[in-house]
């Protein structure tokens, strides 16, 4: 039940169900049925989706630990390049929608503002393990180097988890909760690696 | 992209509006509904219009009473819509105490009588940098304080926001201390601008946006203007208030709309006015300069934000 076959085959199910939030949003945004503060909205809605997918690959490493269950790793890159894909929309609604091409502007806020700085590294983080996610890609780097490259999955996701908590004016649990599932599995992590000397789930 | 609202009313239009309702059996349906909170409603509006500029047009009702920051009934904008509907804002009493002749609690629909209502177009900016102009019926804040006669020694006036947690579900988790706390200066108070606020677009004020009577500043950011309130207290001393015991580095008391002094974690130089797609400048006193910048002339803006 849990094959490689398997899993692969219901890549596309899979696909479509992540694709689909953004094209409802998107959809609802032309419509004018995004509420009050559509702009505002969209941004929220585009950059708590990209930090969810960011923690679900994580996840996905961590469960893929356990044997029965390790084909599950086949989602990953998917889900990866999709986080990456909403990232992408939450800066451009950013930039385009939210501050109109006011790129001086933009430049002063992303120094000026920790948060904004946060969000910004963390999209930075992703742009080269987007980059690199074929398997050929892969292959040309060696296995090593790709590996080391994609160790940036971290601190992408400390510092987007960090960008949401900042944001937040005064109920910072949800924010917390993503926070807690970050440091939980990195410590699982830690554990492993250098406590029982494993190697990590490729 | 339907980002312009269609339902934004321009002001003549709305005022037109309102003297068609005066003139027509509407305006009785409105009244047995109404009647306190409309006592003695002064329909000589269009002096306020010095108040706006042409470019300010009026949110719609949907905009005011679905996008609210009133953490009383939940943290997210819309959750004051969807989670006041159990609030019972009648009756209502208002404590008045500190340093007045005589310390008494008032029935609202006394203080009522007492007080002309007006109608108050005015812009509304958060400190979130989003901005919206609403127009409230109300009566000037100076009458209340007349009516409670302070003693020379009050300085400031305090207000505090009624605590029901079993009404209000936001009052149930501790996202801020409550009950929520605001505070003016006694000259700041006494200012015709500022309004205890009973009506919104001609109906009794909703609860998500403070029923039955909420204060607005309007020069200051949103969250001055402190909703739902039950008592008032004239002080010696400049009271705590709620946002700036919980982050005293980020809102300070005085909390006056101005684009040169950044909130920490973002600029308050632009403004999003719902509906609108592209930012504005925030004016400086969010554009009540002329009626109010005399009040801070000896106060350095940057360290008294």
């Amino acid at each position: 039940m849990f094959s490689i076959r398997n899993f692969n085959r219901s890549k596309p199910i899979l696909f479509l169900l992540i694709l689909f939030p953004s094209m409802i949003w998107a959809y609802q945004f032309i419509a004018g049925n995004l509420g009050v503060n559509p702009i505002e909205r969209l941004m929220d809605e585009f950059g708590l989706m990209a930090l969810r997918l960011i923690i679900l690959t994580l996840m996905i490493s961590t469960i893929a630990n356990i044997r029965q269950l390790k084909s599950i790793v086949v989602f990953r890159r998917m889900i990866g390049l999709f986080a990456f894909y909403y990232v992408c929309l939450h800066f451009s609604t950013y930039i385009f929608l939210d501050h109109f091409f006011d790129i001086e502007f933009i430049i002063k806020d992303i120094i000026k503002r920790p948060f904004i700085t946060f969000g910004f590294i963390s999209f930075l983080c992703l742009i080269p393990l987007a980059f690199t996610s074929t398997n050929k890609m892969v292959k040309r780097l060696s296995y090593k180097l790709w590996k080391k490259i994609h160790y940036l999955i971290y601190p992408a996701a400390i510092l987007s988890s960090f960008h949401f908590y900042v944001l937040v004016r005064a109920d910072k649990t949800e924010p917390m909760i993503y926070m807690g599932i970050i440091v939980f599995l990195l410590f699982e992590r830690i554990v492993k690696k250098f406590i029982f000397h494993r190697p990590l789930a490729r | 992209m339907k980002i312009l609202s269609s339902e934004i009313t321009p002001y003549k239009t709305y005022l037109n509006r309102r003297k068609f309702i005066k003139g027509s059996l509407a305006s009785a349906l409105l009244a047995t509904v109404s009647t306190s909170a409309f006592a003695n409603h002064d329909n000589n509006s269009s002096i306020y219009n010095k108040y706006l500029n042409e470019s300010d047009k009026l949110n719609s009702y949907e905009e005011i009473t679905t996008y609210n920051n009133f953490y009383e009934f939940g943290t997210h904008k819309k959750h004051p819509h969807l989670n006041s509907g159990n609030f019972k804002p009648r009756p209502w009493t208002i404590k008045i105490d500190g340093l007045v002749k005589k310390p008494q609690t008032y029935d609202l629909e006394k203080i009522l009588s007492n007080v002309t209502i007006e109608d108050r177009v005015y812009r509304l900016r958060c400190v979130e940098a989003w901005s919206m102009v609403i127009p409230w019926q109300g009566f000037q804040l100076s009458e209340l304080i007349k009516m409670a006669e302070p003693l020379s020694s009050a300085k400031y006036v305090q207000f505090v926001t009624v605590f029901r947690p079993e009404e209000m579900p936001g009052q149930q988790k501790r996202t801020i201390i409550w009950p929520y706390r605001e505070g003016l200066r006694m000259d700041e108070a006494m200012n015709p601008l500022t309004i205890l606020a009973t009506g919104l677009y001609g109906h009794e004020i909703p609860n998500q946006n403070g029923a039955p009577i909420r204060l607005v500043v309007p020069w200051k950011y949103g969250f001055k203007s402190i909703k739902s309130i039950v008592e008032i207290r004239f002080l010696d001393k400049q009271p705590e208030t709620s946002w700036e015991t919980l982050a005293p580095w980020e809102y300070g008391f005085y909390a006056n709309v101005n684009p040169n002094v950044d909130h920490p974690r973002w600029s308050q130089s632009t403004e999003r006015r719902i509906g609108e797609f592209k930012r504005r400048n925030t004016l400086m006193f969010n554009g009540y300069e002329e009626e109010v910048a005399h009040l801070y002339k000896d106060l350095d803006l940057t360290k008294f934000y």
